[in-house]
């Protein structure tokens, strides 16, 4: 009887996971239908490059990964995102993270508030964006959208009965550093965390990108296959260990192939399988994502409110 | 014989209600229409001096796609998916961003346009525009040229042809 109760399980957690992110996806987006709009999407999944949503537009984005686990069951985890720009120099962003590990359950990890600005008014040859973010999370949170200090592998193979019990604040700072040279976008991401706990120090990591569309020229017709739709890259990230013990022991580190495909229609996917770099990292994260741009969604909001386009 | 009996204060006061509504609704219209108005100008006049203090050299810049008959074309399809949302599908401006059809934009060297492309005008609403690679920002500057030119067909269903 419980052979068979485990079995049904994982496939009611799964239905769950894609209710999620069905529903997430789909809140937003008919309640003020807001024209979609078609952006130069980059690749990445860890990464950040310099660029910003551009004003009242919102990008609605979910996100899944899934790791193999060493001492440890195998994982789904999954996120969804809501980005908006604020202004041309100010974009916000909200996060909603959740897991399924096979054979354990399915749990919602918390949420994430972020925020990126621009100080720079014109462009330059690299290119510095501020990141702030504050994580309410649970231990059990898989999402790996950064890896720091000494994370490794075998924090996730704790069962998601016990480490759901653990909630963390922290506190995340990135520099990201972003350029754009003849089609290639070259990023590099220091990581800094602070977990509000004052027992605890400071974490430090790091991501790096390449990437460039594979067509630099726009061809004259709308199409969904044209090369210019597609930007290929790679990205690596890993820990740098903390203010107690910085340095690469105990740290983990993934080297990633990225692709992104930008459909006229409004729609960019994303798909990444990562590669662990060392014994104490996954052996292996597939990261696919699926995102949609509405442009003009603040405006919509407000002429909710009456005011005039 | 039953007289009709018009309750007037009554109705007097409704009538005098749905006027006061109307003269509220038309005043908050036109102080909106006003306020849209002046946004647009404020923007037009950002764009203008974002267009005047490109630097001499980036003035002097010279297409990468002149030569290409579909520049304007490919420049066309990017204006609808990138532009047309704050520039409008016209180029003719909204709200958000300035009409593209002006004098100062007119007369602009394309090397100019190329640099505001590039650089935006951050402080004032308009993204930078480097994350499209070279080729496509010059075969924008191709699409907003054929705006201007006579000569030029600009590419059907686009922002020239309406």
């Amino acid at each position: 009887m419980n052979e068979a109760r485990n079995a049904v399980r994982p496939a009611v957690a799964s239905r769950l996971h894609l209710r999620f992110a069905a529903l997430l996806l789909a809140a937003l987006a008919p309640l003020l239908a807001p024209s979609p709009a078609h952006a130069q999407e980059s690749p990445y999944i860890v990464t950040y490059d310099h660029y910003l949503e551009e004003p009242g537009s919102l990008e609605v984005e979910y996100y899944s990964t899934l790791g193999t686990q060493r001492g440890g069951k195998a994982f789904h985890s999954f996120w969804a995102e809501f980005e908006y720009g604020v202004k041309a120099w100010w974009t916000t962003e909200f996060y909603l993270d959740g897991q399924t590990t096979f054979n354990q359950s399915t749990v919602f990890t918390g949420f994430r508030w972020e925020n990126r600005l621009r100080p720079l008014a014109r462009e330059h040859l690299v290119n510095p964006i501020l990141y702030i973010e504050y994580e309410h999370t649970k231990a059990s949170d898989k999402i790996l959208k950064e890896v720091e200090g000494h994370d490794v592998e075998a924090d996730y193979a704790v069962p998601n009965s016990v480490s759901n019990r653990d909630q963390d604040h922290e506190l995340e700072f990135k520099l990201l550093l972003s350029s754009q040279v003849k089609g290639w976008n070259i990023a590099l991401n220091p990581l800094f965390v602070k977990n509000l706990s004052p027992s605890e120090p400071w974490e430090f990591g790091y991501a790096l990108g390449l990437s460039r569309p594979l067509g630099l020229k726009a061809s004259p017709q709308r199409c969904n296959f044209c090369p210019e739709n597609f930007i290929a890259g790679v990205e690596m990230y890993g820990g740098l260990g903390d203010s107690r013990s910085p340095g690469l022991n105990q740290t983990s580190h993934y080297l990633a192939p990225v692709l992104a495909w930008n459909l006229p229609s409004g729609w960019t996917l994303r798909l990444s399988p990562g590669f662990g770099l060392n014994d104490t990292s996954h052996q292996f994260l597939l990261r696919w994502g699926v995102s949609r741009e509405f442009a003009g969604f603040g405006a919509a909001v407000r002429r909710l409110f009456g005011a005039s386009r | 014989m039953t007289r009709l009996r018009i309750p007037v204060v009554p109705g007097a006061v409704l009538l005098l209600a749905v006027a006061c509504g109307f003269a509220l609704f038309g005043s908050a219209a036109r102080a909106q229409q006003e306020q849209a108005q002046q946004e647009q100008a404020q923007s037009t006049r950002n764009f203008h001096n974002a267009l005047a203090k490109a630097p001499e050299k980036a003035r002097a810049m010279h297409s990468q796609v002149e030569t290409e008959p579909d520049a304007a074309a490919a420049g066309g399809k990017l204006f609808d998916l990138h532009c047309a949302e704050c520039h409008g599908k016209k180029a003719g401006g909204t709200r958000r961003g300035p009409s593209l059809l002006s004098l100062e934009m007119q007369q602009a060297p394309p090397g100019a346009i190329f640099w505001v492309l590039t650089n935006g005008v951050v402080r004032h609403g308009m993204p930078v525009w480097s994350k499209l690679p070279e080729p496509q920002r010059w075969q924008l500057v191709a699409f907003l040229q054929s705006l201007r030119s006579p000569g030029r067909q600009p590419p059907p269903g686009s922002a020239g042809q309406q």
